[in-house]
């Protein structure tokens, strides 16, 4: 068959509808949200306020202490900023961290999906001409480490808890219980999270996707997780794109705080 | 009310063709293929299109409707602009036979090539067994009218004609529904990686959007195939609790 046909021209379509929508807001706001969050990352700076972390800086590694809007010393997990850190790099916390959420996020099902069409073209749209390849080779060759997800996976279910950790953190400023409105900020980023990430397809394997039979024995009670991790799952991408939004918000809220571009709302006064 | 409108229909053979203009009127209610066979009475008798149930069951009207794949007995007149041409042509992934209608066995010989359903021996009453929430996974994809719109729109064959080292998104739920069955002992795992193709399909979901049954075969179908081909191929965890503990069928 593949004599008889022609060969695809790329963009080749006899659609006349809005097919180019999706792809091309997938292209803006993860182009958006990838530059915004590299750029927060360079800075080193405000990335603290009140009782508020931003989630881009958690967990907090080291600390170089003196910067605007840093986080106090007893925050850090190892202390002050190392001195072997080389010169060229930004003096930024965030690097050694966005990169595990970062891989997550590349190697997600639905990401992969929705950039394999809106960066590479790979096909744009539904019945919209690819980009023309002499060998396609889809997940089998460059990309097969996307065969790793679940790796990932494991890596963010730990985020989970330390986002958590430092949504718990944010009631308590200076050893006095309270709350506002970063502590709401901070509290709906594990919640958004939790809901993309314990929808991931591996999870749902691993929890029972992997199983011919839920009733057999030792099966346990494997289908009422599967059920929830598969409810989780349906809604992925609306999840996937509420989490992102939401953590990059979070970074944003906490950076106009700490620059005093914005006031929090608190019951501290401050 | 009764309204005049404009088609474009592909008319031509294996060799050439092209998009013919058309008028016929349309009433309250019509389907695209109602359309096509009131154009076939009044100005075009020797047009093929083939069709059977006008009911989306049958799956036999696939067609691409503005150049969406679509059941052409399943997409209403009213669906589209009163001004808006409807224009008709056949699916391009298979060859043209005649006008709408194309050959589609090459989907005959995958089917084919997939090692069928292999149960357990019965229980000593002579019965098989299995619960409902097992199967609930399996019957999804039992849904599937063939009528091979994901197969045409998967750009794997579509646009990189990949047509013999992917079987495309019909047969790969057919390979999950297979495999995820409580009662079937065959191995397909291997053939999926190697031979069917699992690891070509890159999850853009097309083949979800365009069936009319509204299968989840992305979602539910290949991404946890691709992950069974994880566990047995690319998981060094796994790899190494095999060594150690000897071959353990994650599935089972
Ligand atoms: S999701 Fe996979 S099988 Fe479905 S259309 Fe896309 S590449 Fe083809
Ligand atoms: S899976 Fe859906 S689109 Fe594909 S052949 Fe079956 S019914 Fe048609
Ligand atoms: S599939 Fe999206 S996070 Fe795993
Ligand atoms: S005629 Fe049977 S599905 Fe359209």
């Amino acid at each position: 068959m593949a004599e008889i046909l022609p060969r695809t021209i790329f963009l080749e379509r006899q659609r006349s509808d809005t097919w180019w929508i999706e792809p091309v807001l997938v292209l803006l706001g993860l182009g958006a949200f990838i530059v915004y969050a590299t750029w927060a990352a360079f800075q080193g700076d405000h990335y603290y306020t009140v009782s508020y972390l931003s989630p881009f800086y958690s967990p907090l590694i080291y600390v170089k202490s003196g910067v605007a809007g840093s986080a106090p010393l007893w925050h850090s997990l190892l202390g002050e900023w190392p001195s072997w850190w080389p010169s060229y790099l930004p003096a930024s916390p965030a690097f050694l961290i966005l990169m595990f959420p970062g891989l997550f996020r590349f190697t997600c099902y639905y990401y992969r999906g929705a950039y394999y069409k809106a960066f590479a073209a790979t096909p744009p749209g539904c019945a919209v001409g690819a980009v023309p390849q002499k060998n396609y080779k889809g997940e089998t060759f460059l990309l097969i480490f996307q065969n790793l997800h679940r790796y990932a996976l494991y890596v963010a279910i730990i985020y989970l808890f330390i986002l958590t950790a430092d949504a718990v953190a944010s009631f308590i400023y200076e050893g006095t219980l309270g709350f506002g409105v970063g502590t709401l900020v901070l509290l709906l980023n594990p919640v958004f999270l939790g809901l993309y990430t314990l929808g991931c397809h591996s999870l749902r394997h691993l929890v029972g996707g992997r199983k011919d039979c839920f009733s057999c024995a030792g099966s346990g009670p494997i289908n009422g997780v599967y059920r929830k991790v598969s409810w989780m799952n349906r809604h992925h991408k609306l999840f996937a794109w509420v989490s992102l939004i939401w953590v990059g918000l979070s970074d944003a809220y906490v950076r106009l705080v700490s620059m005093g571009i914005i006031t929090d709302w608190n019951t501290w006064g401050i | 009310m009764a309204k005049l409108r404009n088609f474009k229909i592909w008319r031509g053979d294996s060799d050439s063709g092209d998009l013919v203009n058309y008028q016929t009127e349309i009433d309250e209610g019509m389907v695209v293929l109602d359309a096509i066979h009131r154009i076939q009475v009044e100005s075009a008798q020797d047009m093929a299109v083939r069709w059977n149930c006008k009911a989306g069951k049958c799956g036999s009207c696939s067609i691409e409707i503005n150049g969406v794949p679509k059941l052409a007995c399943m997409t209403r007149m009213n669906d589209y602009g009163e001004e808006e041409t409807i224009s008709c042509r056949p699916m391009k992934s298979f060859p043209v036979l005649k006008d709408l209608v194309t050959d589609v066995s090459w989907n005959y010989r995958q089917n084919q090539r997939i090692e069928p359903f292999k149960p357990r021996p019965r229980e000593q009453d002579g019965n098989h067994r299995m619960m409902q929430e097992d199967v609930d996974r399996v019957q999804e994809f039992r849904k599937c009218i063939e009528c091979y719109l994901c197969q045409n729109t998967c750009h794997v064959l579509r646009d990189h004609q990949k047509n013999d080292e992917f079987v495309g998104p019909r047969f790969m739920i057919r390979l999950a529904s297979l495999e995820m069955h409580p009662l079937d002992t065959a191995d397909r795992i291997p053939k999926i990686r190697e031979e069917y193709g699992s690891g070509m399909c890159n999850i853009t979901k097309c083949c979800t959007v365009v069936c009319p049954e509204h299968i989840e075969i992305t979602d539910n179908g290949i991404i946890p195939l691709k992950e069974r081909v994880v566990d047995r191929y690319y998981d060094p965890i796994l790899w190494l609790k095999r060594k150690l503990f000897g071959k353990k069928d994650q599935s089972k």
